[in-house]
């Protein structure tokens, strides 16, 4: 499936399954409150999330305080926290529009999309988030993410059982790197923010340290945080870098994984390779939802309270 | 003539034939024997679920106690087969638990089978002993529940690569303290823990098993405890085979495994942790079967551990074994009689590892007994095909997968015509055939000459023409399932055939050139062939009769034409020759 270079946020709206995420977020472009008929909804109920899909200060009736989403992710904005903010303050329109065009062809297909669509046309300062939006393909086979030369899949080709294939998929070797023939050196995981309204996955190889991961995931979600101070931002004109931390560090958000036994285990108490050879996936769970996991947290939200 | 042997003394003797083959034989022969027979046999096998109706079995043996049953045809497991189609075990088994209220033994393979159907198998049948499902679907752990709760005397559970909605582990704690009796228990396809306590407790009562094979989520540090329990296994499947080194751990698992006299097949592996490989060590010189498919390790701990299996005649693993390690098991592993390669990465557009026609040709240079062969590779040449057939002439069952479809000999980039050739021409034995890469009508022509007892053919993405098919259904006498996808092969060689449809079990043909008119016309020729037509994209009728179909599936069979379970997308004859769709 091709993504067009010209977007026409109402063309886009034309009813292809895999864009229902685009769809919504087209007609939030236009400042309209998306109220969308149940199958176009789709998995996402936005009612139910906290956070809305409108852009930083469009005027929909529905919402309580939620942020701009998405689009602003990937957009150049993204890379300048205060810029970010700017948008959201002014209310501009054009960080949906701009950040299409400055994404180039990411495109709004979350689960359309392949690997050479996504590739290539973004600016510079996207090419780190391109990788992680292949990776939000969930359906993709992984080495078919990473190797840009992959081909369409045939039906049934290769003659594989499916309940291998399942396994495979699951499976990463314990490789000798010394050997030098480990295989395709990825080892993507998919993380969940409560309350975002798609998950992300990013490749656990590609870090080395707990410091490297939590910053990373702080730049992919923190624009999901915006919104807790949503209705404090119309107060304050400027929220640092430093704030936005705050809230990732701070008492709202606790960084969780799924190990192999299906138990859920802070993040951080393991050496870094078990951790890696271990995690499944990974949350970004409420505070209030981790009690058990992190005493400190309640602590600190009751501080701040 | 007075002389004839009172029916019991028959009986007697025919209690002898235990193969269905000879039982048939028996039945030929005069009315007499043929209701003499049919009233002693036990145990039946029904290689399609279509071919005939639980009405006509029970009509015809009224004393079962065991039946086997296959349901959709083998291109089922790659997907080719759409959802809804069919293979449903609920008539079957509502029809058997009101007439053989004694029957013991089902097994079934590719089936859906629902927790109804195992609801009521658990109540109907007093002395229920053995439950096999292969590949098969449609149920979850709430049915297990019922059959671990109500099958007093079970024996075997297996479950054997199903796939199985797993709402929790919850079911194995339905089997009763009483029930000691169990001897096989494969719960290696679910995926939620079970209670462990339950698990050990049910293996520590029951003397007989034989058999565990254990699910994913039994750690390793569990393990211990388990084969501790029972040491009389002869076939152990472990569960995630990883944990933290620790030389408590390791040690607990050595000595544990080394109890275990009887141990002969090993399976399981996942997530392994080589470190912890050498503590099955002790057992490795009596195992004859290792299935390590799951295992994603180096060649070299695969090597280290294989090379301790001086009586290996069965190996499964991934082709991370690569040239090198398969070269070594040529060299340790002189009883080797089938080995599978799987692919670690299927979908990679490079190769990740160093595994090529190489370790073929050597496998088969130094395992003489070696004669049945599962292989995907990415390379693949007629010299290196012609080296294996003529290393081992003893081949029965040859399975090459080249990953790239249609991939050419990659030394003279020509078709692969002569390698297959030489396959069939040498084994002369071969019942079973799966091909891939470059092919013309060519090799089809050898396969017709010289596959006299070939039984089994799978074909895709090869040939050039309906010759080429004609060639296959003209000349392998002993021919019972031919699977075909995405080959050039049309109305012409089918029809032409056609009679020799009505001696195979089944035809499968997909993404080829059969037309629709070439069906109707198929099904109106031969009266005991149902001519299935599946075709998502609606009615045929409503496409010219020269329009290709996009599958068609062809099997003999007594049964109606017309099953009552058809889903929208299939169509057959009706009898008054139209093709309709119930």
């Amino acid at each position: 499936m091709s993504i067009p270079q010209e977007h026409d946020y109402i063309g886009l709206s034309e009813p292809l399954q895999s864009e229902k995420l685009s769809y919504k977020m087209a007609a939030a472009a236009e400042g309209v409150t998306p109220s969308l008929n149940a199958e176009k909804v789709g998995v996402f109920n936005l009612k139910e999330t906290e956070l809305r899909l409108g852009l930083p200060g469009s005027e929909a009736p529905e919402r309580k305080g939620g942020i701009g989403i998405g689009v602003s992710l990937f957009g150049k904005e993204l890379k300048d926290e205060s810029m970010c903010v700017k948008n959201f303050v002014s209310g501009a329109k054009r960080g949906f529009s701009d950040a299409i065009n400055g994404a180039g062809k990411w495109g709004l297909s979350i689960h359309g999309g392949s690997a050479a669509d996504l590739g290539g046309n973004g600016g510079p300062n996207l090419k780190e988030e391109i990788p992680a939006v292949k990776a939000v393909e969930e359906r993709k086979n992984e080495a078919s993410i990473t190797a840009p030369a992959s081909k369409a899949q045939v039906v049934g080709w290769p003659p594989i059982r499916s309940f291998r294939k399942n396994t495979l998929a699951t499976n990463t070797p314990k490789k000798d790197d010394v050997a030098g023939k480990s295989g395709s050196g990825c080892l993507y995981v998919k993380v969940s923010m409560d309350g975002a309204p798609y998950l992300r996955k990013i490749n656990l190889k590609t870090y080395c340290s707990y410091a490297e991961i939590s910053s990373a995931l702080e730049n992919m979600f923190s624009c999901f945080t915006i919104g807790q101070c949503g209705q404090g931002l119309a107060a304050k004109e400027h929220l640092s870098e430093s704030h936005l931390m705050d809230l990732l560090h701070g008492s709202e958000y606790v960084l969780t994984y799924e190990d192999k036994d299906g138990d859920w285990m802070l993040v951080g108490d393991v050496p870094w390779e078990m951790f890696t050879d271990s995690c499944r996936r990974l949350r970004i769970m409420k505070g209030s939802d981790a009690i058990g996991l992190a005493p400190r947290t309640m602590q600190k939200s009751k501080s701040q309270n | 003539m007075a002389y004839s042997f009172p029916e019991e003394v028959l009986e007697h003797v025919f209690s002898f034939l235990s193969l269905a083959r000879d039982r048939n034989a028996v039945s030929l022969v005069c009315k007499s024997w043929y209701e003499i027979e049919r009233w002693c046999r036990h145990r039946i096998f029904v290689g399609n679920c279509y071919a005939v109706s639980p009405e006509i079995v029970i009509r015809r043996f009224p004393e079962l106690r065991a039946v086997e049953m296959k349901g959709k045809p083998h291109f089922a497991d790659f997907n080719l087969v759409p959802e809804g189609w069919g293979a449903y075990a609920y008539p079957w088994i509502a029809a058997m638990a009101e007439a053989y209220p004694f029957l013991e033994e089902i097994k079934l393979k590719r089936m859906v089978v629902t927790d109804e159907s195992l609801e009521l198998i658990s109540k109907s049948y007093k002395n229920f002993k053995v439950l096999v499902l292969t590949s098969c679907e449609g149920f979850t752990t709430d049915g297990l529940a019922s059959i671990a709760a109500n099958c007093r005397h079970l024996r075997e559970l297996d479950l054997r690569e199903s796939e199985v909605e797993d709402l929790s582990g919850h079911w194995l704690s339905h089997f009763p303290d009483s029930c000691t009796s169990l001897v096989s228990l494969n719960m290696s396809c679910l995926g939620s823990e079970v209670s462990f306590s339950s698990l050990e407790r049910l293996v520590a009562r029951s003397p007989n098993l034989r058999t565990l094979r254990l699910n994913r989520a039994v750690p390793l540090e569990k393990l211990a405890n388990l084969v501790r329990h029972a040491p009389q296994l002869v076939e152990l499947g472990t569960g995630a085979y990883s944990s933290e080194i620790r030389s408590d751990t390791f040690s607990s698992l050595a000595d544990a495994f080394s109890a275990c006299k009887q141990l002969k097949a090993l399976s399981g592996f996942w997530d392994v942790v080589p470190s912890y490989l050498p503590a099955v060590y002790s057992v490795c010189s009596g195992i004859t079967s290792l299935n390590l498919s799951y295992a994603a390790i180096p060649s070299s701990d695969l090597v280290k551990l294989i090379s301790q299996c001086q009586n290996l005649q069965r190996l499964w693993v991934l082709d991370y074994i690569e040239d090198s390690g398969l070269e070594a098991l040529a060299a340790s592993c002189k009883d080797l009689q089938e080995l599978r390669v799987f692919p670690s990465d299927p979908f990679g557009a490079e190769p990740n590892v160093s595994l090529t026609e190489q370790g073929l040709v050597s496998v088969s240079e130094g395992c003489p007994k070696l004669e049945s062969v599962l292989y995907f590779c990415r390379q693949m040449s007629n010299a290196a095909l012609i080296a294996i057939a003529r290393n081992r002439p003893n081949f029965i069952r040859f399975r090459l997968c080249i990953i790239e479809p249609q991939a050419a000999d990659y030394l003279t980039l020509e078709p692969l015509d002569a390698g297959f050739g030489a396959i069939v021409e040498n084994c002369k034995e071969l019942r079973r055939l799966s091909m891939s890469g470059l092919l013309t009508d060519r090799v089809f022509k050898y396969i017709g000459t010289h596959a006299k007892k070939l039984e089994m053919l799978s074909i895709a993405f090869a040939g050039e023409s309906d010759l080429g098919l004609h060639h296959v259904l003209s000349g392998c006498d002993s021919l019972r399932k031919l699977e075909i996808r995405d080959c050039p092969f049309g109305d012409k060689a089918v029809l032409a055939n056609a009679a020799k449809l009505d001696t195979m079990r089944s035809l499968w043909m997909s993404s080829c050139s059969v037309s629709f008119g070439a069906c109707k016309l198929l099904a109106q020729k031969m009266p005991r062939l149902n001519v299935e037509v599946i075709d998502e994209r609606g009615p045929p009728d409503s496409r010219p009769e020269s329009c290709v179909v996009e599958r068609v599936y062809v099997y003999r069979t007594v049964a109606s034409r017309q099953r009552l379970d058809m889903p929208d997308f299939v169509w057959t004859l009706d009898e008054d020759s139209s093709m309709r769709y119930s």
